[in-house]
């Protein structure tokens, strides 16, 4: 609309973005581009070849490292997104005391930088005397991706209608009837893109679990910052450029989605 | 409502399991650090329980010598100092690209904006950690950057930026960009662009217009995409760890220092507590400065 007017055309604005654009995908590319490079020198193009991602699906602790990230990303989503939903839908009612606390409470995890957070789960675990293993590395997961999965369904709860809801309960609608039936239908695309964010959030993260992890529980990540720090090789080429394409498949995935509901 | 006597239990019951967990795995662990930061180091790792000692602050300014009189030493401040600079600058940089790009995608068509915005978030939902080594392939001697300037006869020798603070400033800048355009965007979003036509309707020029108008109505958006990219950035552990060098160590590998060969936990739970504290002191000041309720 503005766009037509001359008036509206501010001197460097265009090239500046056209700027951002290549800064953030140049590196993408290149990483995808020489996963599929045959030599054997990870930056020195030489030829076309699927050799990398076939070692890859051969080497037996990168497979094992997958299997551990996905058991936690799933453990996690389902746990934070049962769990958010159930605050959602708390939080979406009447106001009452103590509200702005657990609004805080959901907002820290999001606040405090990583490390903090890493360092303190870890010294908390250690202190109960827990193994470090799958188990404190999901209990660490489930806590960062509720705030995730908490604020789409939030978001979708807030344009509800709240009359749905109480014409289901004249319609003699028992409270869990009425959600089952009525808002869980209504806010399900909240809770799906919630569900979304806090998988790929955990599937993602690489610094509390670095902490956290301890030698059993090596996640995909952690595992890929090891290869990373023994060197550049066509191997981490092609697991990093696998690990972006599933990133990248979930947004555009979950992109579409929004796109079919609106 | 009143018809519903179960409604406070049922919402106690609805909010237990988030509750309990944010309670007991992020805040008491938070406070347990606070409490560790107070004793003394055991030596293989771990803390002595019931030994109390101010030890892990007195170690942040001064080092004890051997006659036990301390000395000021200024290593640690200057780690401080380093990440302190390197965020900063990153957040200026984000923000000198950052708003150009964000009003060049609001002023698009509707459509357009859409797709622009999904390719600012795509990054922003990928790999951190594989997209910072995608910087090392880039940045590195051999790599692209460093092969087509010599191509191109625009270097001599070799670029050596990778393993120095100006690499890890360039990861910065990169990883957290999106950070900085996504709130601005969305102030400028909602923004009412009549108020900038008015302005050009009352003669002001575009520069005018932008200063007068669309900055202080972008305001809000600029300052939330200056936090979202200092406070990570500030806490950044493997940025720094990949892209920079042994001189370019911030707080973030200080404190996993001390918890893998420095072994010194009271220490490393000192620092992340000297961490926590600034960025809640300015997430503080931010909503006393930016989110007073209105009529205030």
């Amino acid at each position: 609309m503005q766009a037509s007017n001359t008036l509206w055309r501010f001197r460097g604005v265009t090239p500046t973005a056209m700027l951002a654009f290549v800064y953030l995908y140049l590196p993408i590319v290149v990483l995808v581009v020489l996963s599929f490079n045959a030599n054997r020198i990870a930056t020195l193009w030489t030829g076309f070849s699927f050799d990398w991602y076939l070692k890859v699906m051969d080497n037996d602790n990168i497979l094992r490292a997958t299997k551990n990230s996905l058991i936690i990303a799933c453990g996690a989503t389902v746990l934070a997104t049962s769990f958010a939903t159930m605050a959602a839908l708390a939080m979406a009612g009447k106001r009452f005391r103590g509200q702005a606390f657990i609004n805080a409470m959901l907002g820290l995890p999001l606040l405090v930088p990583e490390i903090v957070t890493a360092v303190a789960s870890l010294l908390f675990f250690l202190a109960l005397g827990l193994d470090l293993g799958l188990l404190t590395v999901l209990i660490a997961h489930t806590v960062f991706c509720i705030p995730f999965a908490y604020l789409p369904i939030r978001a979708r709860l807030e344009g509800l209608d709240p009359r749905l809801a109480e014409a289901a309960a004249d319609l003699y609608a028992g409270p869990f009837a009425t959600f089952r039936r009525v808002t869980l239908p209504l806010i399900l695309p909240g809770v799906l893109s919630g569900a979304m964010l806090a998988f790929i959030v955990s599937l993602d993260d690489f610094v509390i679990t670095f902490f956290v992890a301890g030698a059993g529980a090596t996640t995909l990540p952690v595992y890929i910052f090891g290869l990373i720090r023994m060197g550049i090789t066509p191997e981490v080429n092609a697991v990093s450029a696998l690990m972006l394409l599933v990133s990248i498949a979930f947004v555009a995935l979950s992109y579409w989605m929004g796109q079919r509901k609106s | 409502m009143t018809l519903d006597p179960y409604r406070r239990t049922r919402r106690r019951l609805l909010l237990a399991p988030t509750t309990l967990t944010l309670l007991l795995f992020m805040v008491l662990p938070m406070l347990l650090m606070g409490w560790m930061s107070l004793l003394a180091p055991d030596t293989y790792g771990g803390v002595r329980w019931k030994e109390w000692s101010l030890d892990a602050y007195v170690q942040f300014l001064y080092e004890r010598d051997l006659d036990d009189s301390l000395t000021l030493n200024s290593d640690y401040l200057q780690i401080f100092g380093r990440s302190f600079l390197l965020a900063g600058f990153a957040t200026v940089v984000t923000l000198l690209i950052g708003f150009p790009t964000a009003l060049y995608i609001a002023l698009k068509e509707e459509k357009t904006r859409q797709r622009l915005i999904l390719l600012i978030s795509i990054p922003f939902w990928t790999n951190l950690l594989v997209r910072t080594y995608a910087w090392m392939l880039l940045l590195r001697n051999g790599g692209l950057i460093d092969s087509s300037l010599s191509a191109l006869g625009l270097s001599q020798g070799t670029l050596d930026v990778l393993y120095t603070p100006t690499a890890v400033a360039i990861g910065f800048v990169y990883s957290f960009l999106p950070f900085m355009v996504l709130p601005i965007y969305t102030s400028l979003e909602k923004m009412d662009w009549r108020l900038v036509e008015a302005a050009f309707d009352l003669g002001a020029n575009r520069w005018l217009a932008l200063r007068r108008v669309i900055l202080p109505l972008a305001m809000p958006g600029i300052v939330a995409g200056c936090l979202l990219v200092f406070i990570p950035a500030i806490g950044s552990y493997f940025i720094p760890e990949l892209l920079g060098g042994g001189k370019s160590l911030m707080i973030g590998n200080l404190i996993q220092n001390q918890f893998g060969t420095a072994r010194n936990w009271p220490f490393g739970a000192a620092l992340s507590f000297m961490l926590l504290a600034l960025v809640l002191l300015v997430m503080w000041i931010y909503t006393r400065r930016f989110q007073r309720p209105p009529g205030e």
